[in-house]
């Protein structure tokens, strides 16, 4: 089967479903009354929300909204720390030990930031109550996390209060992530993925050799770990492995999940502002870049290695599986960078140069449509910089969405856009230069160096993936990473809230003649060029260290 | 708001959403995949004579020419310019070659992700089956009907490409020799 139709498919499901899902979001942004949830899950989210204690008024400042989350945020992780810290005996059958408390930091942060990165072999040291009480859970909790801080941006930006973090984060699981991820969980266990308590099996195989059958709940972990852009995988071989993606309409489904909601989230932005003009346009935007990233990656995997071309020619297909075929794992490694969700379906250390470039490109945007909730802010920020160019440009104050840009959003803007960087370029730079014993790089020269850079691009990006031939299981690795897990998720997130707060307390002003319309197809390109010169640039030189100078010893 | 209240609140939301997330959606599903699909939900068991030899999902390592080879497993984390994997597709080559597949179809030769790809290529099976015809002692036109039988994909979104079922192949094999399992 050719791969473009197939791979045509999630892409063309994303947007069919994007209108639907986005009205959905748009009603709980804008707390619409929707009688048929409101009638099912009504009571039981007025029920959690009394047990809570909070009426659900909406904050009046971006800290009434902010420091909830931190303070829940804090609580869910240090449950987790605890789980990973003791992992009791229960559901345990396996016997695995407590971890490390470098490793059990690392892998809370990074699951709770919805990162999912894994210094760890899920298999050989998890049991079932670490991989359901904490990992599971912090999927679910993460991902609604990111979804309330889309609510609260995109309801600042649309002149609102930002809305209270409680209620968000619960709505968010009861009308969208859980309805959702069982609806998946289900579609993906007939499928063939296993969903079952039963430990994992060890059997005799033909030849006489023991084999471990990593059965377990999966179904539904594998749903939220795509829905929920989180990518943590139940084991190491993520969604190559068999259990986790057992064919190519499973692969098909998960592709179409990691993109449903954030494609939908812009959707709801539209509908919010009342201007769906404006969201189309920016969706054509990602969509574009997302496209253009993922032909990249199929036509380079789908062209195979010249390296080898002595012994083989074809298609290249080192660490894939044949289900899936190597295109169709080239546009996957675009769409789950794209994304921020970060699983695999193949090994990504095993990738064509030109696809490194595409993951570390969309790493690096972080709006290639974006991560869940965050997506759309960080999207919202580039709009507002291109805003303040093309205000600078032409010697006016510019305005967004009939709101004055003034100094305090540009800085909080400008943080957000340096805070990336920071939390890649200088960690890569400091373990880069402690040299081998920091890095432990699992291949050598210019691909050494992508999978240092990409470690911390995934970490701070809260995505997830990495080139797993890096020997990332040190102290080193799990603390520094730990830093930029945090610094990548939190500073952003603080800031963002901060612009939308600043955004809405804005008189909102008529359109003149003057005014700057940001719904038309030119100011779309500048944003395109704004998001390439401001993100893309800052990084130029590491792609130009890694990927490329990589991609032009295989050629030579 | 006091920070004391917005702790409690939090502890109190962090319990409620832990018992939501964990246990009271985890349960029903459970339950439901035992009715609906026992045998995805279980693992896709494969049993012979009552004993559990594998997973259909799963490939197996062969190694005794008895049986249909699988993909290579191994390390896969060799980047596209790296020497070692050259000297190892090399080598693995090489071993194909002295066994008389002087041009094994790639997928012999590249490991796959998971280490437990089930599958391999139509034309990776073929290079195989006149060394099965050998030692099965058995026609060629019979192996390779055996092989059409155990074709996955594309057919019902399986796999992209037509494939073999390594696993299901050789235990089909194995039937077809004399219905015991044969150690090499």
């Amino acid at each position: 089967m050719s791969p473009w139709p197939v791979a045509a498919v999630p892409l063309v499901l994303a947007v069919l479903t994007a209108p639907p899902l986005g009205r959905h979001l748009d009603a709980l942004i804008s707390d619409r009354p929707q009688p048929a949830w409101d009638r099912w899950v009504g009571p039981l989210e007025a029920a959690l929300m009394r047990w809570v204690g909070d009426a659900g008024r909406p904050a009046d400042s971006a800290m009434g909204y902010l420091l909830p989350l931190l303070v829940s945020n804090g609580l869910f992780g240090l449950v987790a720390l605890v789980l990973l810290l003791l992992q009791p005996p229960w559901l345990n059958p396996l016997g695995f030990a407590g971890l490390r408390p470098d490793l059990a930091l690392h892998t809370t942060v990074s699951f709770l930031t919805n990162t999912d990165q894994q210094h760890l072999v899920p298999e050989t040291s998890l049991g079932n109550l670490a991989q359901l009480g904490v990992i599971q859970f912090l999927m679910f909790v993460s991902a609604a996390t990111g979804l309330a801080v889309g609510f609260a941006v995109i309801r600042g930006f649309c002149g609102r209060p930002l809305g209270n973090l409680h209620r968000d984060l619960v709505r968010s699981l009861t009308r969208l992530l859980i309805p959702g991820a069982l609806l998946v969980a289900l579609a993906l266990l007939l499928c063939g993925v296993p969903m079952t308590l039963a430990p994992p099996q060890v059997i005799t195989t033909l030849e006489g050799a023991r084999q471990t059958l990593p059965v377990g709940p999966i179904a539904l972990f594998e749903a939220i770990k795509q829905l929920g852009e989180n990518g943590g995988g139940f084991v190491a071989a993520n969604g190559a492995h068999p259990y986790e993606n057992p064919t190519l309409l499973s692969n098909l489904i998960s592709t179409w999940a990691m993109l449903a909601i954030p494609v939908a989230t812009i959707d709801a932005f539209g509908r919010c502002l009342g201007n769906r003009r404006q969201s189309n346009l920016l969706l054509v935007l990602v969509l574009a870049l997302l496209l253009l990233g993922g032909a990249v990656a199929m036509v380079a995997e789908g062209a195979g290695n010249p390296a080898l071309s002595t012994w083989l020619d074809g298609p290249n297909l080192e660490g894939k599986e044949l289900r899936f075929g190597a295109p169709l794992t080239g546009l996957w490694a675009a769409v789950t960078t794209g994304t921020m969700t970060g699983a695999v379906n193949g090994s990504l250390d095993a990738a064509m140069p030109a696809t490194l470039v595409v993951a570390l490109f969309n790493l690096f945007l972080q709006v290639v449509v974006g991560g869940q909730g965050t997506g759309v802010a960080y999207l919202l920020v580039f709009v507002l910089l291109a805003v303040f160019l093309t205000g600078l440009m032409v010697g006016r104050t510019p305005e967004l969405l009939g709101r004055k840009v003034e100094k305090p959003q540009v800085v909080w803007a400008s943080l957000v856009l340096l805070i990336h960087p920071l939390f890649v370029l200088i960690p890569a730079a400091l373990t880069l230069a402690g040299g081998t014993a920091l890095a432990a790089t699992g291949n050598p020269g210019p691909h050494g160096i992508s999978e240092v850079v990409y470690e911390y691009a995934s970490a701070a990006a809260n995505n997830g993936s990495g080139l797993a031939g890096l020997g990332n299981g040190s102290p080193w690795w799990n603390l520094s990473t730990t830093v930029s897990l945090l610094g990548g998720r939190y500073l952003p997130i603080a800031a963002l809230l901060a612009l939308a707060d600043g955004m809405r307390r804005k008189p909102a002003l008529a359109p003149g003649p003057g005014t700057l319309r940001t719904d038309t197809t030119l100011f779309t390109l500048v944003t395109a060029m704004v998001l390439l010169i401001l993100g893309a640039l800052t990084f130029f030189p590491v792609l130009a260290l890694g990927p490329i100078a990589e991609g032009l010893a295989t050629v030579s | 708001m006091s920070f004391t209240t917005l702790v409690l609140r939090g502890l109190r939301l962090t319990l409620a959403l832990w018992l939501l997330t964990v246990v009271v959606i985890t349960l029903p599903l459970l339950g439901l995949a035992r009715v609906v699909a026992p045998d995805s939900a279980t693992g896709s068991l494969v049993r012979r004579n009552g004993v559990v030899v594998g997973s259909r999902l799963l490939g197996q390592p062969f190694a005794g020419d008895r049986y249909l080879q699988g993909r290579p497993a191994g390390n896969p984390n060799l980047g596209p310019a790296n020497p070692k994997l050259a000297i190892r597709i090399a080598g693995a080559a090489d071993t194909w070659r002295r066994v008389g597949i002087t041009k094994p179809a790639p997928d012999l030769l590249f490991v796959s992700g998971s280490g437990v790809d089930p599958h391999i290529s139509l034309a990776a099976a073929r290079q195989q089956l006149p060394r099965l015809a050998a030692t099965r002692q058995l026609p060629p036109e019979r192996l390779e009907r055996l092989l059409r039988q155990h074709i996955d994909g594309p057919g019902r979104l399986r796999a992209i490409e037509p494939l073999v079922n390594v696993l299901g192949f050789n235990l089909a094999l194995d039937d077809l020799s004399d219905g015991a399992p044969q150690r090499p």
